[in-house]
């Protein structure tokens, strides 16, 4: 079962090591992880989607509590989840298809973001289960594409 | 009043009213040993190696319940120093290790004696500082010894580096400190001990499982208490051996992979298992699948991530074991009826009578359970027992007379060899007037043997009784038993010193005893040397530990005496 957390922490010295360590350390997966500062603070926000049965996330968050500069993780069945993916296509693969691929784009709060004489960029924003079948789609229909994924991040709502 | 990094560094332990330091100096924390040299507030036990001081800090620190203080340099000192951190942390002992660090200029540069000090004690403290700053200086060693000794326990380590032992800066200690991250929780849920107090009064066949949480949170007391009038069957785990009295009528002995039959039948029999700061090790539960079957738990932690790690908790309680007792405790005596376990005591007083701790004396032969128990009969009650590892530790535990917590003194989660002595010395240090005995093996004794030099310069008359069996004997014992006896190895009759000769070249008293006479007159002897002495005993060397869980077996499963199957 994939789920995600989210852990505040202190912004300090060796903090994202510690989570990432406890998760290797332990056995447990990480599936993908964000992490920026929060503005007008003093702590960060870590979003890790990871995967496991129900005791294994019970574990996590307690071994995440037990790390001193941990101050809050949040498991919720509620976040709104977010997710950028960016693909690149060679211009010869899409050419006939660039009003196609803006108009799919769209679909999933994107557009083409840049275009030149070798590659187009589609870049998305969406749900990750969404940009799983966005980047499907994609891949099915096109090929040698170049594909990069944020890594979730939620909020509550 | 502006100060240097390495005089906060004293000034700080000044406030924290440490008593004694055990280090070993080296380039990167040489100005801390300078600012050292300067004052007379507290004491500084130069080790012969680092593992040794901070072993050293740590049995200082089972003794007295305080926090363990050592220092070392960087690099090789720091490395030489991550067994004995490790040993401490698995077994939730308070410390605070101070290494020096190479200047944060040369930090990265791979400079001479540089290593990520915090990335490799990171898995093995229950935290550890880079301090960047001589302003944060104070403040970290002010958090260092409140983390270490609050909550869950544990070693901390702070990595100073050379130039910030240099900078200075005013020197202000927090009076009171409060970390918006760190809350441990010590008061039980009421609801939640409500609940586990009904449980125990509706139980059958509930057991007390105490573990080492009890000892560190000073919970004996009361749980003597509770124990006596409720007469609720109780085992000890290795590192609970002396919260109840050996002679307590309710303890049925030591539970797990060498404890006795009736405390593992009590664990795999009972419908309730009441946890007081005891973990579930798979030394305890034997195949974990199999334990307990037909018993619900209540769990008491101060640590949240203990509580149904390893088995299902029906009644969680996250708290300090002695502050939930106290609560439970009016509640428990109120209406119980003790009558009510008295078929489920009188079965498992039975399996105490079919299979007791036994062992065959000889009288030609020294039997190692022998030794344990003559001196559990010799030496004052409380005497302080430190053990190594390897059979002569199990025995210690089985067949020692524990009479008090914090009496036993042995590495349980690690298992670390070389532990004994250091520790011992280190108690001896804390505990002038106790009489400080170390059960080692021919194999443990060697690997901190060094620090008898130690024992000589500051003395501390230890006394290591050497249970030789010629064998690396729990692995030997292994061997005989699961490998068909290949003994790959483990066999030590021809790499034997001359323990007395080697005691005497160190200050200490040497004693080879082969006869039971022997014993008994070396030891008086030892008790009254006042020097460090090394009794090297002569054992039965094909004696095994029994009884025996097999490894990843059900408790039910023991191997018991021979002659009881
Ligand atoms: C540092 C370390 N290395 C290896 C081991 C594995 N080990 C456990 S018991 C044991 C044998 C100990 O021999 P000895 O000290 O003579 O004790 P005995 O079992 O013979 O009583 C060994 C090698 C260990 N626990 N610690
Ligand atoms: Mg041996």
């Amino acid at each position: 079962m994939k789920r995600v957390i989210s852990v505040i922490v202190e912004n300090e010295h060796g903090v994202l090591a510690r989570v990432v360590n406890m998760f290797a350390a332990r056995g447990y997966n990480i599936t993908s992880l964000t992490v920026a500062p929060i503005p007008n603070s003093e702590f960060s926000r870590m979003t890790i989607m990871s995967e496991g049965d129900p005791k294994i996330f019970e574990q996590i968050v307690k071994q995440l509590y037990k790390l001193i500069p941990v101050y809050k993780v949040i498991e919720s069945d509620d976040f709104i989840q977010k997710e950028m993916a960016m693909i690149k296509f060679p211009l010869k693969e899409v050419k006939n298809n660039l009003a196609d691929i803006d108009a799919i784009a769209r679909c999933y709060n994107g557009k083409i973001s840049n275009v030149n004489d070798k590659h187009v960029v589609v870049s998305v924003v969406d749900r990750p289960d969404r940009i799983d079948n966005f980047l499907k789609a994609m891949m099915a229909k096109y090929k040698n594409l170049e594909i990069v994924r944020s890594g979730v991040s939620v909020i509550e709502r | 009043m502006k100060m240097t990094g390495a005089r906060i560094v004293i000034e700080s332990l000044i406030k924290e009213n440490v008593e004694v330091v055990f280090g070993y100096p080296g380039g990167a924390i040489m100005n801390v040993y300078d600012e050292l040299y300067k004052q007379d507030k507290f004491k500084h036990i130069l080790a012969k190696h680092e593992q040794g001081a901070v072993h050293m800090a740590d049995g200082y620190a089972r003794a007295t319940g305080k926090v363990g203080v050592a220092f070392v340099t960087s690099g090789p000192g720091l490395t030489n120093a991550v067994t004995g951190i490790a040993t401490a942390y698995t077994d939730s002992i308070p410390l605070v290790v101070i290494s020096g660090q190479v200047p944060t200029t040369a930090i990265g540069t791979d400079a001479f004696q540089e290593v990520d000090a915090v990335g490799v004690t990171r898995p093995i403290t229950k935290h550890n500082f880079l301090v960047k700053d001589v302003k944060d200086l104070a403040f970290i060693i002010k958090e260092a010894f409140y983390l270490a000794k609050s909550g869950r326990p544990g070693p901390v380590h702070i990595d100073i580096p050379k130039d910030v032992t240099v900078a200075s800066t005013k020197f202000e200690y927090p009076e009171k400190i409060e970390l918006k991250t760190y809350k441990p929780t010590y008061k039980g849920n009421k609801r939640a001990i409500k609940r586990a107090v009904e449980a125990i009064k509706k139980a059958k066949r509930p057991v007390f499982y105490i573990g080492g949480g009890s000892v560190l949170s000073g919970a004996s007391d009361i749980i003597r208490e509770i124990v006596k009038f409720t007469k609720i069957p109780s085992v000890e785990t290795l590192m609970a051996r002396g919260v109840l009295r050996y002679d307590c009528p309710y303890l049925l002995g030591m539970v797990g992979m060498h404890g006795t039959f009736a405390a593992n039948m009590a664990m795999n029999d009972a419908d309730l298992i009441i946890s007081l700061g005891a973990r579930f090790d798979d030394r305890v539960t034997g195949k974990i699948d199999e334990f307990a079957k037909n018993a619900d738990i209540v769990h008491i932690d101060i640590d949240p991530s203990q509580i149904g790690k390893v088995v299902e908790t029906k009644y969680p309680i996250v708290g300090d074991v002695k502050l939930v007792l106290e609560e439970m405790m009016p509640l428990l005596f109120d209406g119980i009826d003790t009558e009510r376990y008295k078929e489920w005591r009188d079965i498992l007083n039975r399996y105490q009578e079919l299979y007791p701790l036994k062992y065959k004396d000889s009288n030609e032969v020294i039997k190692p359970q022998w030794v344990i128990q003559k001196t559990g009969e010799i030496a004052p009650e409380d005497a302080i027992i430190s053990t190594d590892v390897g059979q002569h530790q199990m025995w210690a535990a089985q067949f020692y007379p524990f009479t008090y917590p914090r009496q036993l003194i042995t590495s349980g989660g690690l298992g670390t060899m070389g532990f004994g002595f250091p520790a011992a010395l280190g108690a001896k240090e804390g505990m002038k007037d106790r009489v400080v005995i170390n059960f080692t093996g021919d194999g443990s004794i060697m690997m901190n043997i060094q620090e008898t030099l130690v024992g000589y310069k500051y003395n501390l008359p230890v006394i290591n009784i050497i249970l030789n069996n010629n064998y690396l004997g729990m692995v030997r014992q292994w061997q005989t038993m699961f490998y068909e006896d290949r003994l790959s190895e483990t066999d030590l009759s021809d790499v034997q010193p001359d323990f007395v000769k080697l005691a005497e070249s160190m200050g200490a008293v040497g004693y080879r005893v082969s006869k039971k006479e022997e014993f008994e007159e070396a030891l008086k002897d030892a008790l009254e040397a006042k020097r460090v002495a090394f009794i090297d005993v002569q054992v039965d060397r094909r004696e095994d530990v029994l009884p025996m869980v097999p490894p990843n077996s059900p408790l039910k499963n023991m191997l018991v005496f021979k002659e009881d199957k």
